[in-house]
C-alpha cells in the first residue's frame, strides 16, 4: 500500500490529536499567504471563517464527539461557488463586492463534515476559458512553471493544491476546468457525473453541462471529498437520487478493460503521448486489457459545446443586471432602467463572457435556431451514444487529459479558437453527462507535469478510482512537487 | 475516420503530421456586418462600444465558420440531447423560509430597505 495522501493523512491526524485542526490551518494559511505574491490563486483568504471553523473542529473533538470525515482538513473553493460571508465574485468585476447570503450546497456539505475554508480561488470569469487568464482579479501561475498557464478555468483551485499549501480543493467543470488545470498542474481532477453533486449554490455558466468536483494530490483523496460532497439536494432539480457508494479503492486493476480512440487522440505532442503509452504499460502490467474503441464523433465536441455552452450562458448570465447586487454603471438623471442595464453589462463583463454571450444570443435568436443550437443538440446525442457503445464493452476509456502541457501565459489569449482547442479531450464527458479523472502520469522534458484521463459510465466513478487508484500505487508521479513555491 | 471533422476542411488537421494543435489556419472569413452584432448585443443588454462592435464581428464571424461543420453531420431522425440527466425529479411541495427581505437586499448597489425594495433607474425615457 502506498502512503495515504494529505486529505486522508490530515484527517487522521486531527482525529487522533496528533495535530490541532487550529495547527493544521494556520499552516495552511501560512502557507497560502507566503506563495500568493507568486501564485495569485487566491481572489479572498477566509481566515477567519477558517479559523472560526477549526476551533470548533477541536471543540468538539475536546468534547468527544464524533468528528465529520473531513475534519480538520483545509480546502479552498473555486470563486465561483457561493460563500456565506465570504465574497464571491467568479472572477467578474460585475459581482465585485457581493457576499453571499447562503452557503451552496457543497459548501454546507464540507462544513458539517469537519472540513475548513481557507479561501477563494481565482478562475477566468464565470467559469469561462482555459487559462485563468480571463479573471478580474489577475493572472493566477503554474506553480511548475511561473511563467505558464494554469490552466482553467479552476486555475486557483489546482496551482494552490499542486503547491502544497493545501490537501484539497474543489473546482467546477462545464468543459474540462477540473480536469485541464489538473494535469497542466500535475495534480488529479475529478468531474463527476452530470448530477452527482448539486449545484446548488454554483454561479450557472452552462446548466446542462457544470459539474463541481474535487481537485487533490491521490486519488483516494479525491473520492474522500466527492463522497462528502455527492448526493441529492432538494435544492438542485437536476441532482439525482442515484445512492452515492462508499468509494473504496483496493488497488486492484486485474480484469480491467480500459478503451483506448486511437484515431482521436492522434497527432498530439510527443512528450504526451509517450507518457500516455507509458501509462497504459503500467495498467497492462498491474492486470487490465488495453482495447481499441472508436468514438467517432468525439472530434465534434468542441464546435458542439460553443454552441450548446454559449447558448446557455446567454440565458444564465441574463440575471447580472445591475439591479439586486454586485457592479452597477454610474447613473445619471436622464438614464433609464436599460441604460443602465446596457452600459453595467457592457462595462461589468469582461471581453470572453461578452464573446460567449454574443455568440449564445446570435445561436438562439430567429433564424439561426434550427441550423445551430438544435442540430449542436443532435449532434450532442451522437457523442453521448458513442460513449453508450464503448462502455459496452470496457470499462473505461483513456486519453491524454490534453493535447499539450501548460501552455505559456499570454500565447492564446489574442485567439479565443486557439484557447477553445485545449479542450479536446476535455469537453466530450460534460456533453455526455459522464464522470472523467485526470491524474499526473508523467512530465515534459522541460519539467511540465502531463496527465492522463480515464472517463467511466455514467453513475461509475467507482470504475475511475479503481484504475486510478491502482496507477497510483504502481508510479510515482503524484508525489513529485514543484520546487518554484515549495513550502 | 475522416480527421477533417476534428476542426473543419479549412482547419488544422489532427493527424496531420505537420499541422500543430493549436496552428489554425488564418481564416478569411467576412466579418458579421455591424448592424447584426448591434442587434443581438442589443437582444443581449450590451451597450457594446463601436471597438467591440467591429472585434466581435470579426470574431463571432470565425467562430461560426469553424461550427458550421457540424452541418454536415447526419442526424436524421436523432432525438435533439437537451440534458444528461435520465429523469427529473419531483420535489415535495412544501413551504419553507424564504431568505429575509433585509438579506436579500444588502446586496443591492441600491435599495430602500425601508420599504422592502431595489431601487433602479425609470423605466420610460
Amino acid at each position: 500500500m502506498s502512503a495515504p495522501g494529505p486529505v486522508i493523512h490530515t484527517r487522521d491526524l486531527v482525529a487522533r490529536g496528533e495535530r490541532t485542526a487550529e495547527a493544521v490551518t494556520r499552516a495552511a494559511l501560512d502557507a497560502v499567504t507566503r506563495q500568493e505574491p507568486a501564485l495569485g490563486a487566491y481572489t479572498a483568504v477566509a481566515t477567519e471563517r477558517a479559523l472560526a471553523q477549526a476551533v470548533a473542529v477541536d471543540q468538539a473533538r475536546a468534547r468527544g464527539e464524533a468528528l465529520g470525515p473531513l475534519a480538520g482538513v483545509p480546502i479552498a473553493v473555486k470563486d465561483n461557488i457561493s460563500t456565506q460571508g465570504v465574497p464571491t465574485t467568479g472572477g467578474s468585476k460585475i459581482l465585485a463586492g457581493y457576499v453571499p447570503p447562503f452557503d451552496a450546497t457543497v459548501m454546507a456539505r464540507l462544513a458539517a463534515a469537519g472540513a475548513v475554508l481557507v479561501g477563494k480561488t481565482n478562475c477566468d470569469e464565470f467559469a469561462m476559458g482555459s487559462s485563468t487568464e480571463n479573471s478580474a482579479y489577475g493572472v493566477t501561475a503554474n506553480p511548475w512553471a511561473l511563467d505558464r498557464a494554469p490552466g482553467g478555468s479552476s486555475g486557483g483551485s489546482a496551482a494552490t493544491v499542486a503547491a502544497r499549501a493545501v490537501p484539497a480543493s474543489l473546482g467546477s467543470d462545464t468543459g474540462g476546468s477540473i480536469r485541464q488545470p489538473a494535469a497542466f498542474c500535475g495534480i488529479v481532477g475529478l468531474k463527476p457525473t452530470y448530477g452527482r453533486v448539486s449545484r446548488y449554490g454554483l454561479l450557472a455558466y452552462a446548466s446542462s453541462l457544470d459539474q463541481i468536483g474535487p481537485f487533490a494530490i491521490t486519488v483516494e483523496d479525491a473520492a474522500a471529498v466527492l463522497a462528502v460532497i455527492a448526493g441529492h439536494d432538494g435544492h438542485d432539480a437536476t441532482s439525482s437520487a442515484q445512492p452515492v457508494p462508499a468509494w473504496t479503492n483496493d488497488g486492484d486493476a486485474r480484469g480491467l478493460r480500459i478503451g483506448v480512440p486511437r484515431a482521436f487522440i492522434e497527432g498530439v505532442d510527443a512528450a504526451v503521448a509517450q507518457a500516455f503509452e507509458q501509462s497504459l504499460s503500467v495498467w497492462r502490467d498491474r492486470g487490465a486489457t488495453i482495447v481499441d474503441i472508436a468514438l467517432p464523433n468525439a472530434p465534434l465536441a468542441i464546435p458542439v459545446y460553443y454552441l450548446i455552452a454559449t447558448a446557455e450562458a446567454s440565458s444564465n448570465l441574463a440575471r447580472y443586471d445591475g439591479a439586486r447586487y454586485g457592479y452597477r454603471t454610474t447613473v445619471t438623471a436622464k438614464d433609464t432602467l436599460r441604460d443602465m442595464y446596457e452600459r453595467t453589462r457592457d462595462e461589468g463583463f469582461g471581453a470572453e463572457v461578452k464573446r460567449r454571450i454574443m455568440l449564445g444570443t446570435y445561436v438562439l435568436s430567429a433564424g439561426y435556431y434550427d441550423a445551430y443550437y438544435l442540430k449542436a443538440q443532435q449532434v450532442r446525442a451522437k457523442v453521448r451514444d458513442d460513449y453508450a457503445a464503448a462502455f459496452a464493452t470496457v470499462d473505461v476509456v483513456a486519453t491524454p487529459t490534453t493535447p499539450t502541457p501548460a501552455f505559456k501565459l499570454g500565447e492564446k489569449t489574442a485567439d479565443p479558437l486557439q484557447m477553445y482547442l485545449a479542450d479536446i479531450f476535455t469537453v466530450s464527458a460534460n456533453l455526455a453527462g459522464v464522470p472523467a479523472l485526470s491524474l499526473p502520469c508523467g512530465f515534459s522534458p522541460d519539467g511540465l507535469p502531463i496527465g492522463c484521463q480515464l472517463t467511466a459510465a455514467m453513475w461509475d466513478e467507482a470504475a475511475l478510482i479503481r484504475a486510478g487508484a491502482a496507477f497510483q500505487q504502481a508510479t510515482e508521479w503524484h508525489l513529485r512537487a514543484p520546487a518554484a513555491v515549495s513550502a | 475516420m475522416d480527421h477533417t471533422l476534428y476542426a473543419g476542411a479549412t482547419h488544422a488537421c489532427l493527424g496531420c503530421a505537420e499541422s500543430s494543435w493549436y496552428d489554425l489556419q488564418d481564416m478569411s472569413v467576412t466579418p458579421l456586418p455591424a448592424e447584426e452584432v448591434r442587434r443581438i448585443a442589443s437582444l443581449a443588454h450590451l451597450a457594446l462600444t463601436d471597438e467591440e462592435v467591429g472585434l466581435f464581428g470579426r470574431q463571432l464571424a470565425e467562430i461560426l465558420e469553424y461550427v458550421r461543420q457540424i452541418q454536415s453531420v447526419d442526424t436524421a431522425g436523432v432525438i435533439p440531447m437537451s440534458h444528461a440527466s435520465a429523469a427529473g425529479y419531483e420535489r415535495p411541495d412544501t413551504p419553507h423560509e424564504p431568505l429575509p427581505r433585509l438579506e436579500a437586499l444588502k446586496n443591492a448597489p441600491e435599495a430602500a430597505p425601508e420599504a422592502g425594495l431595489f431601487k433602479v433607474p425609470r423605466v420610460m425615457a
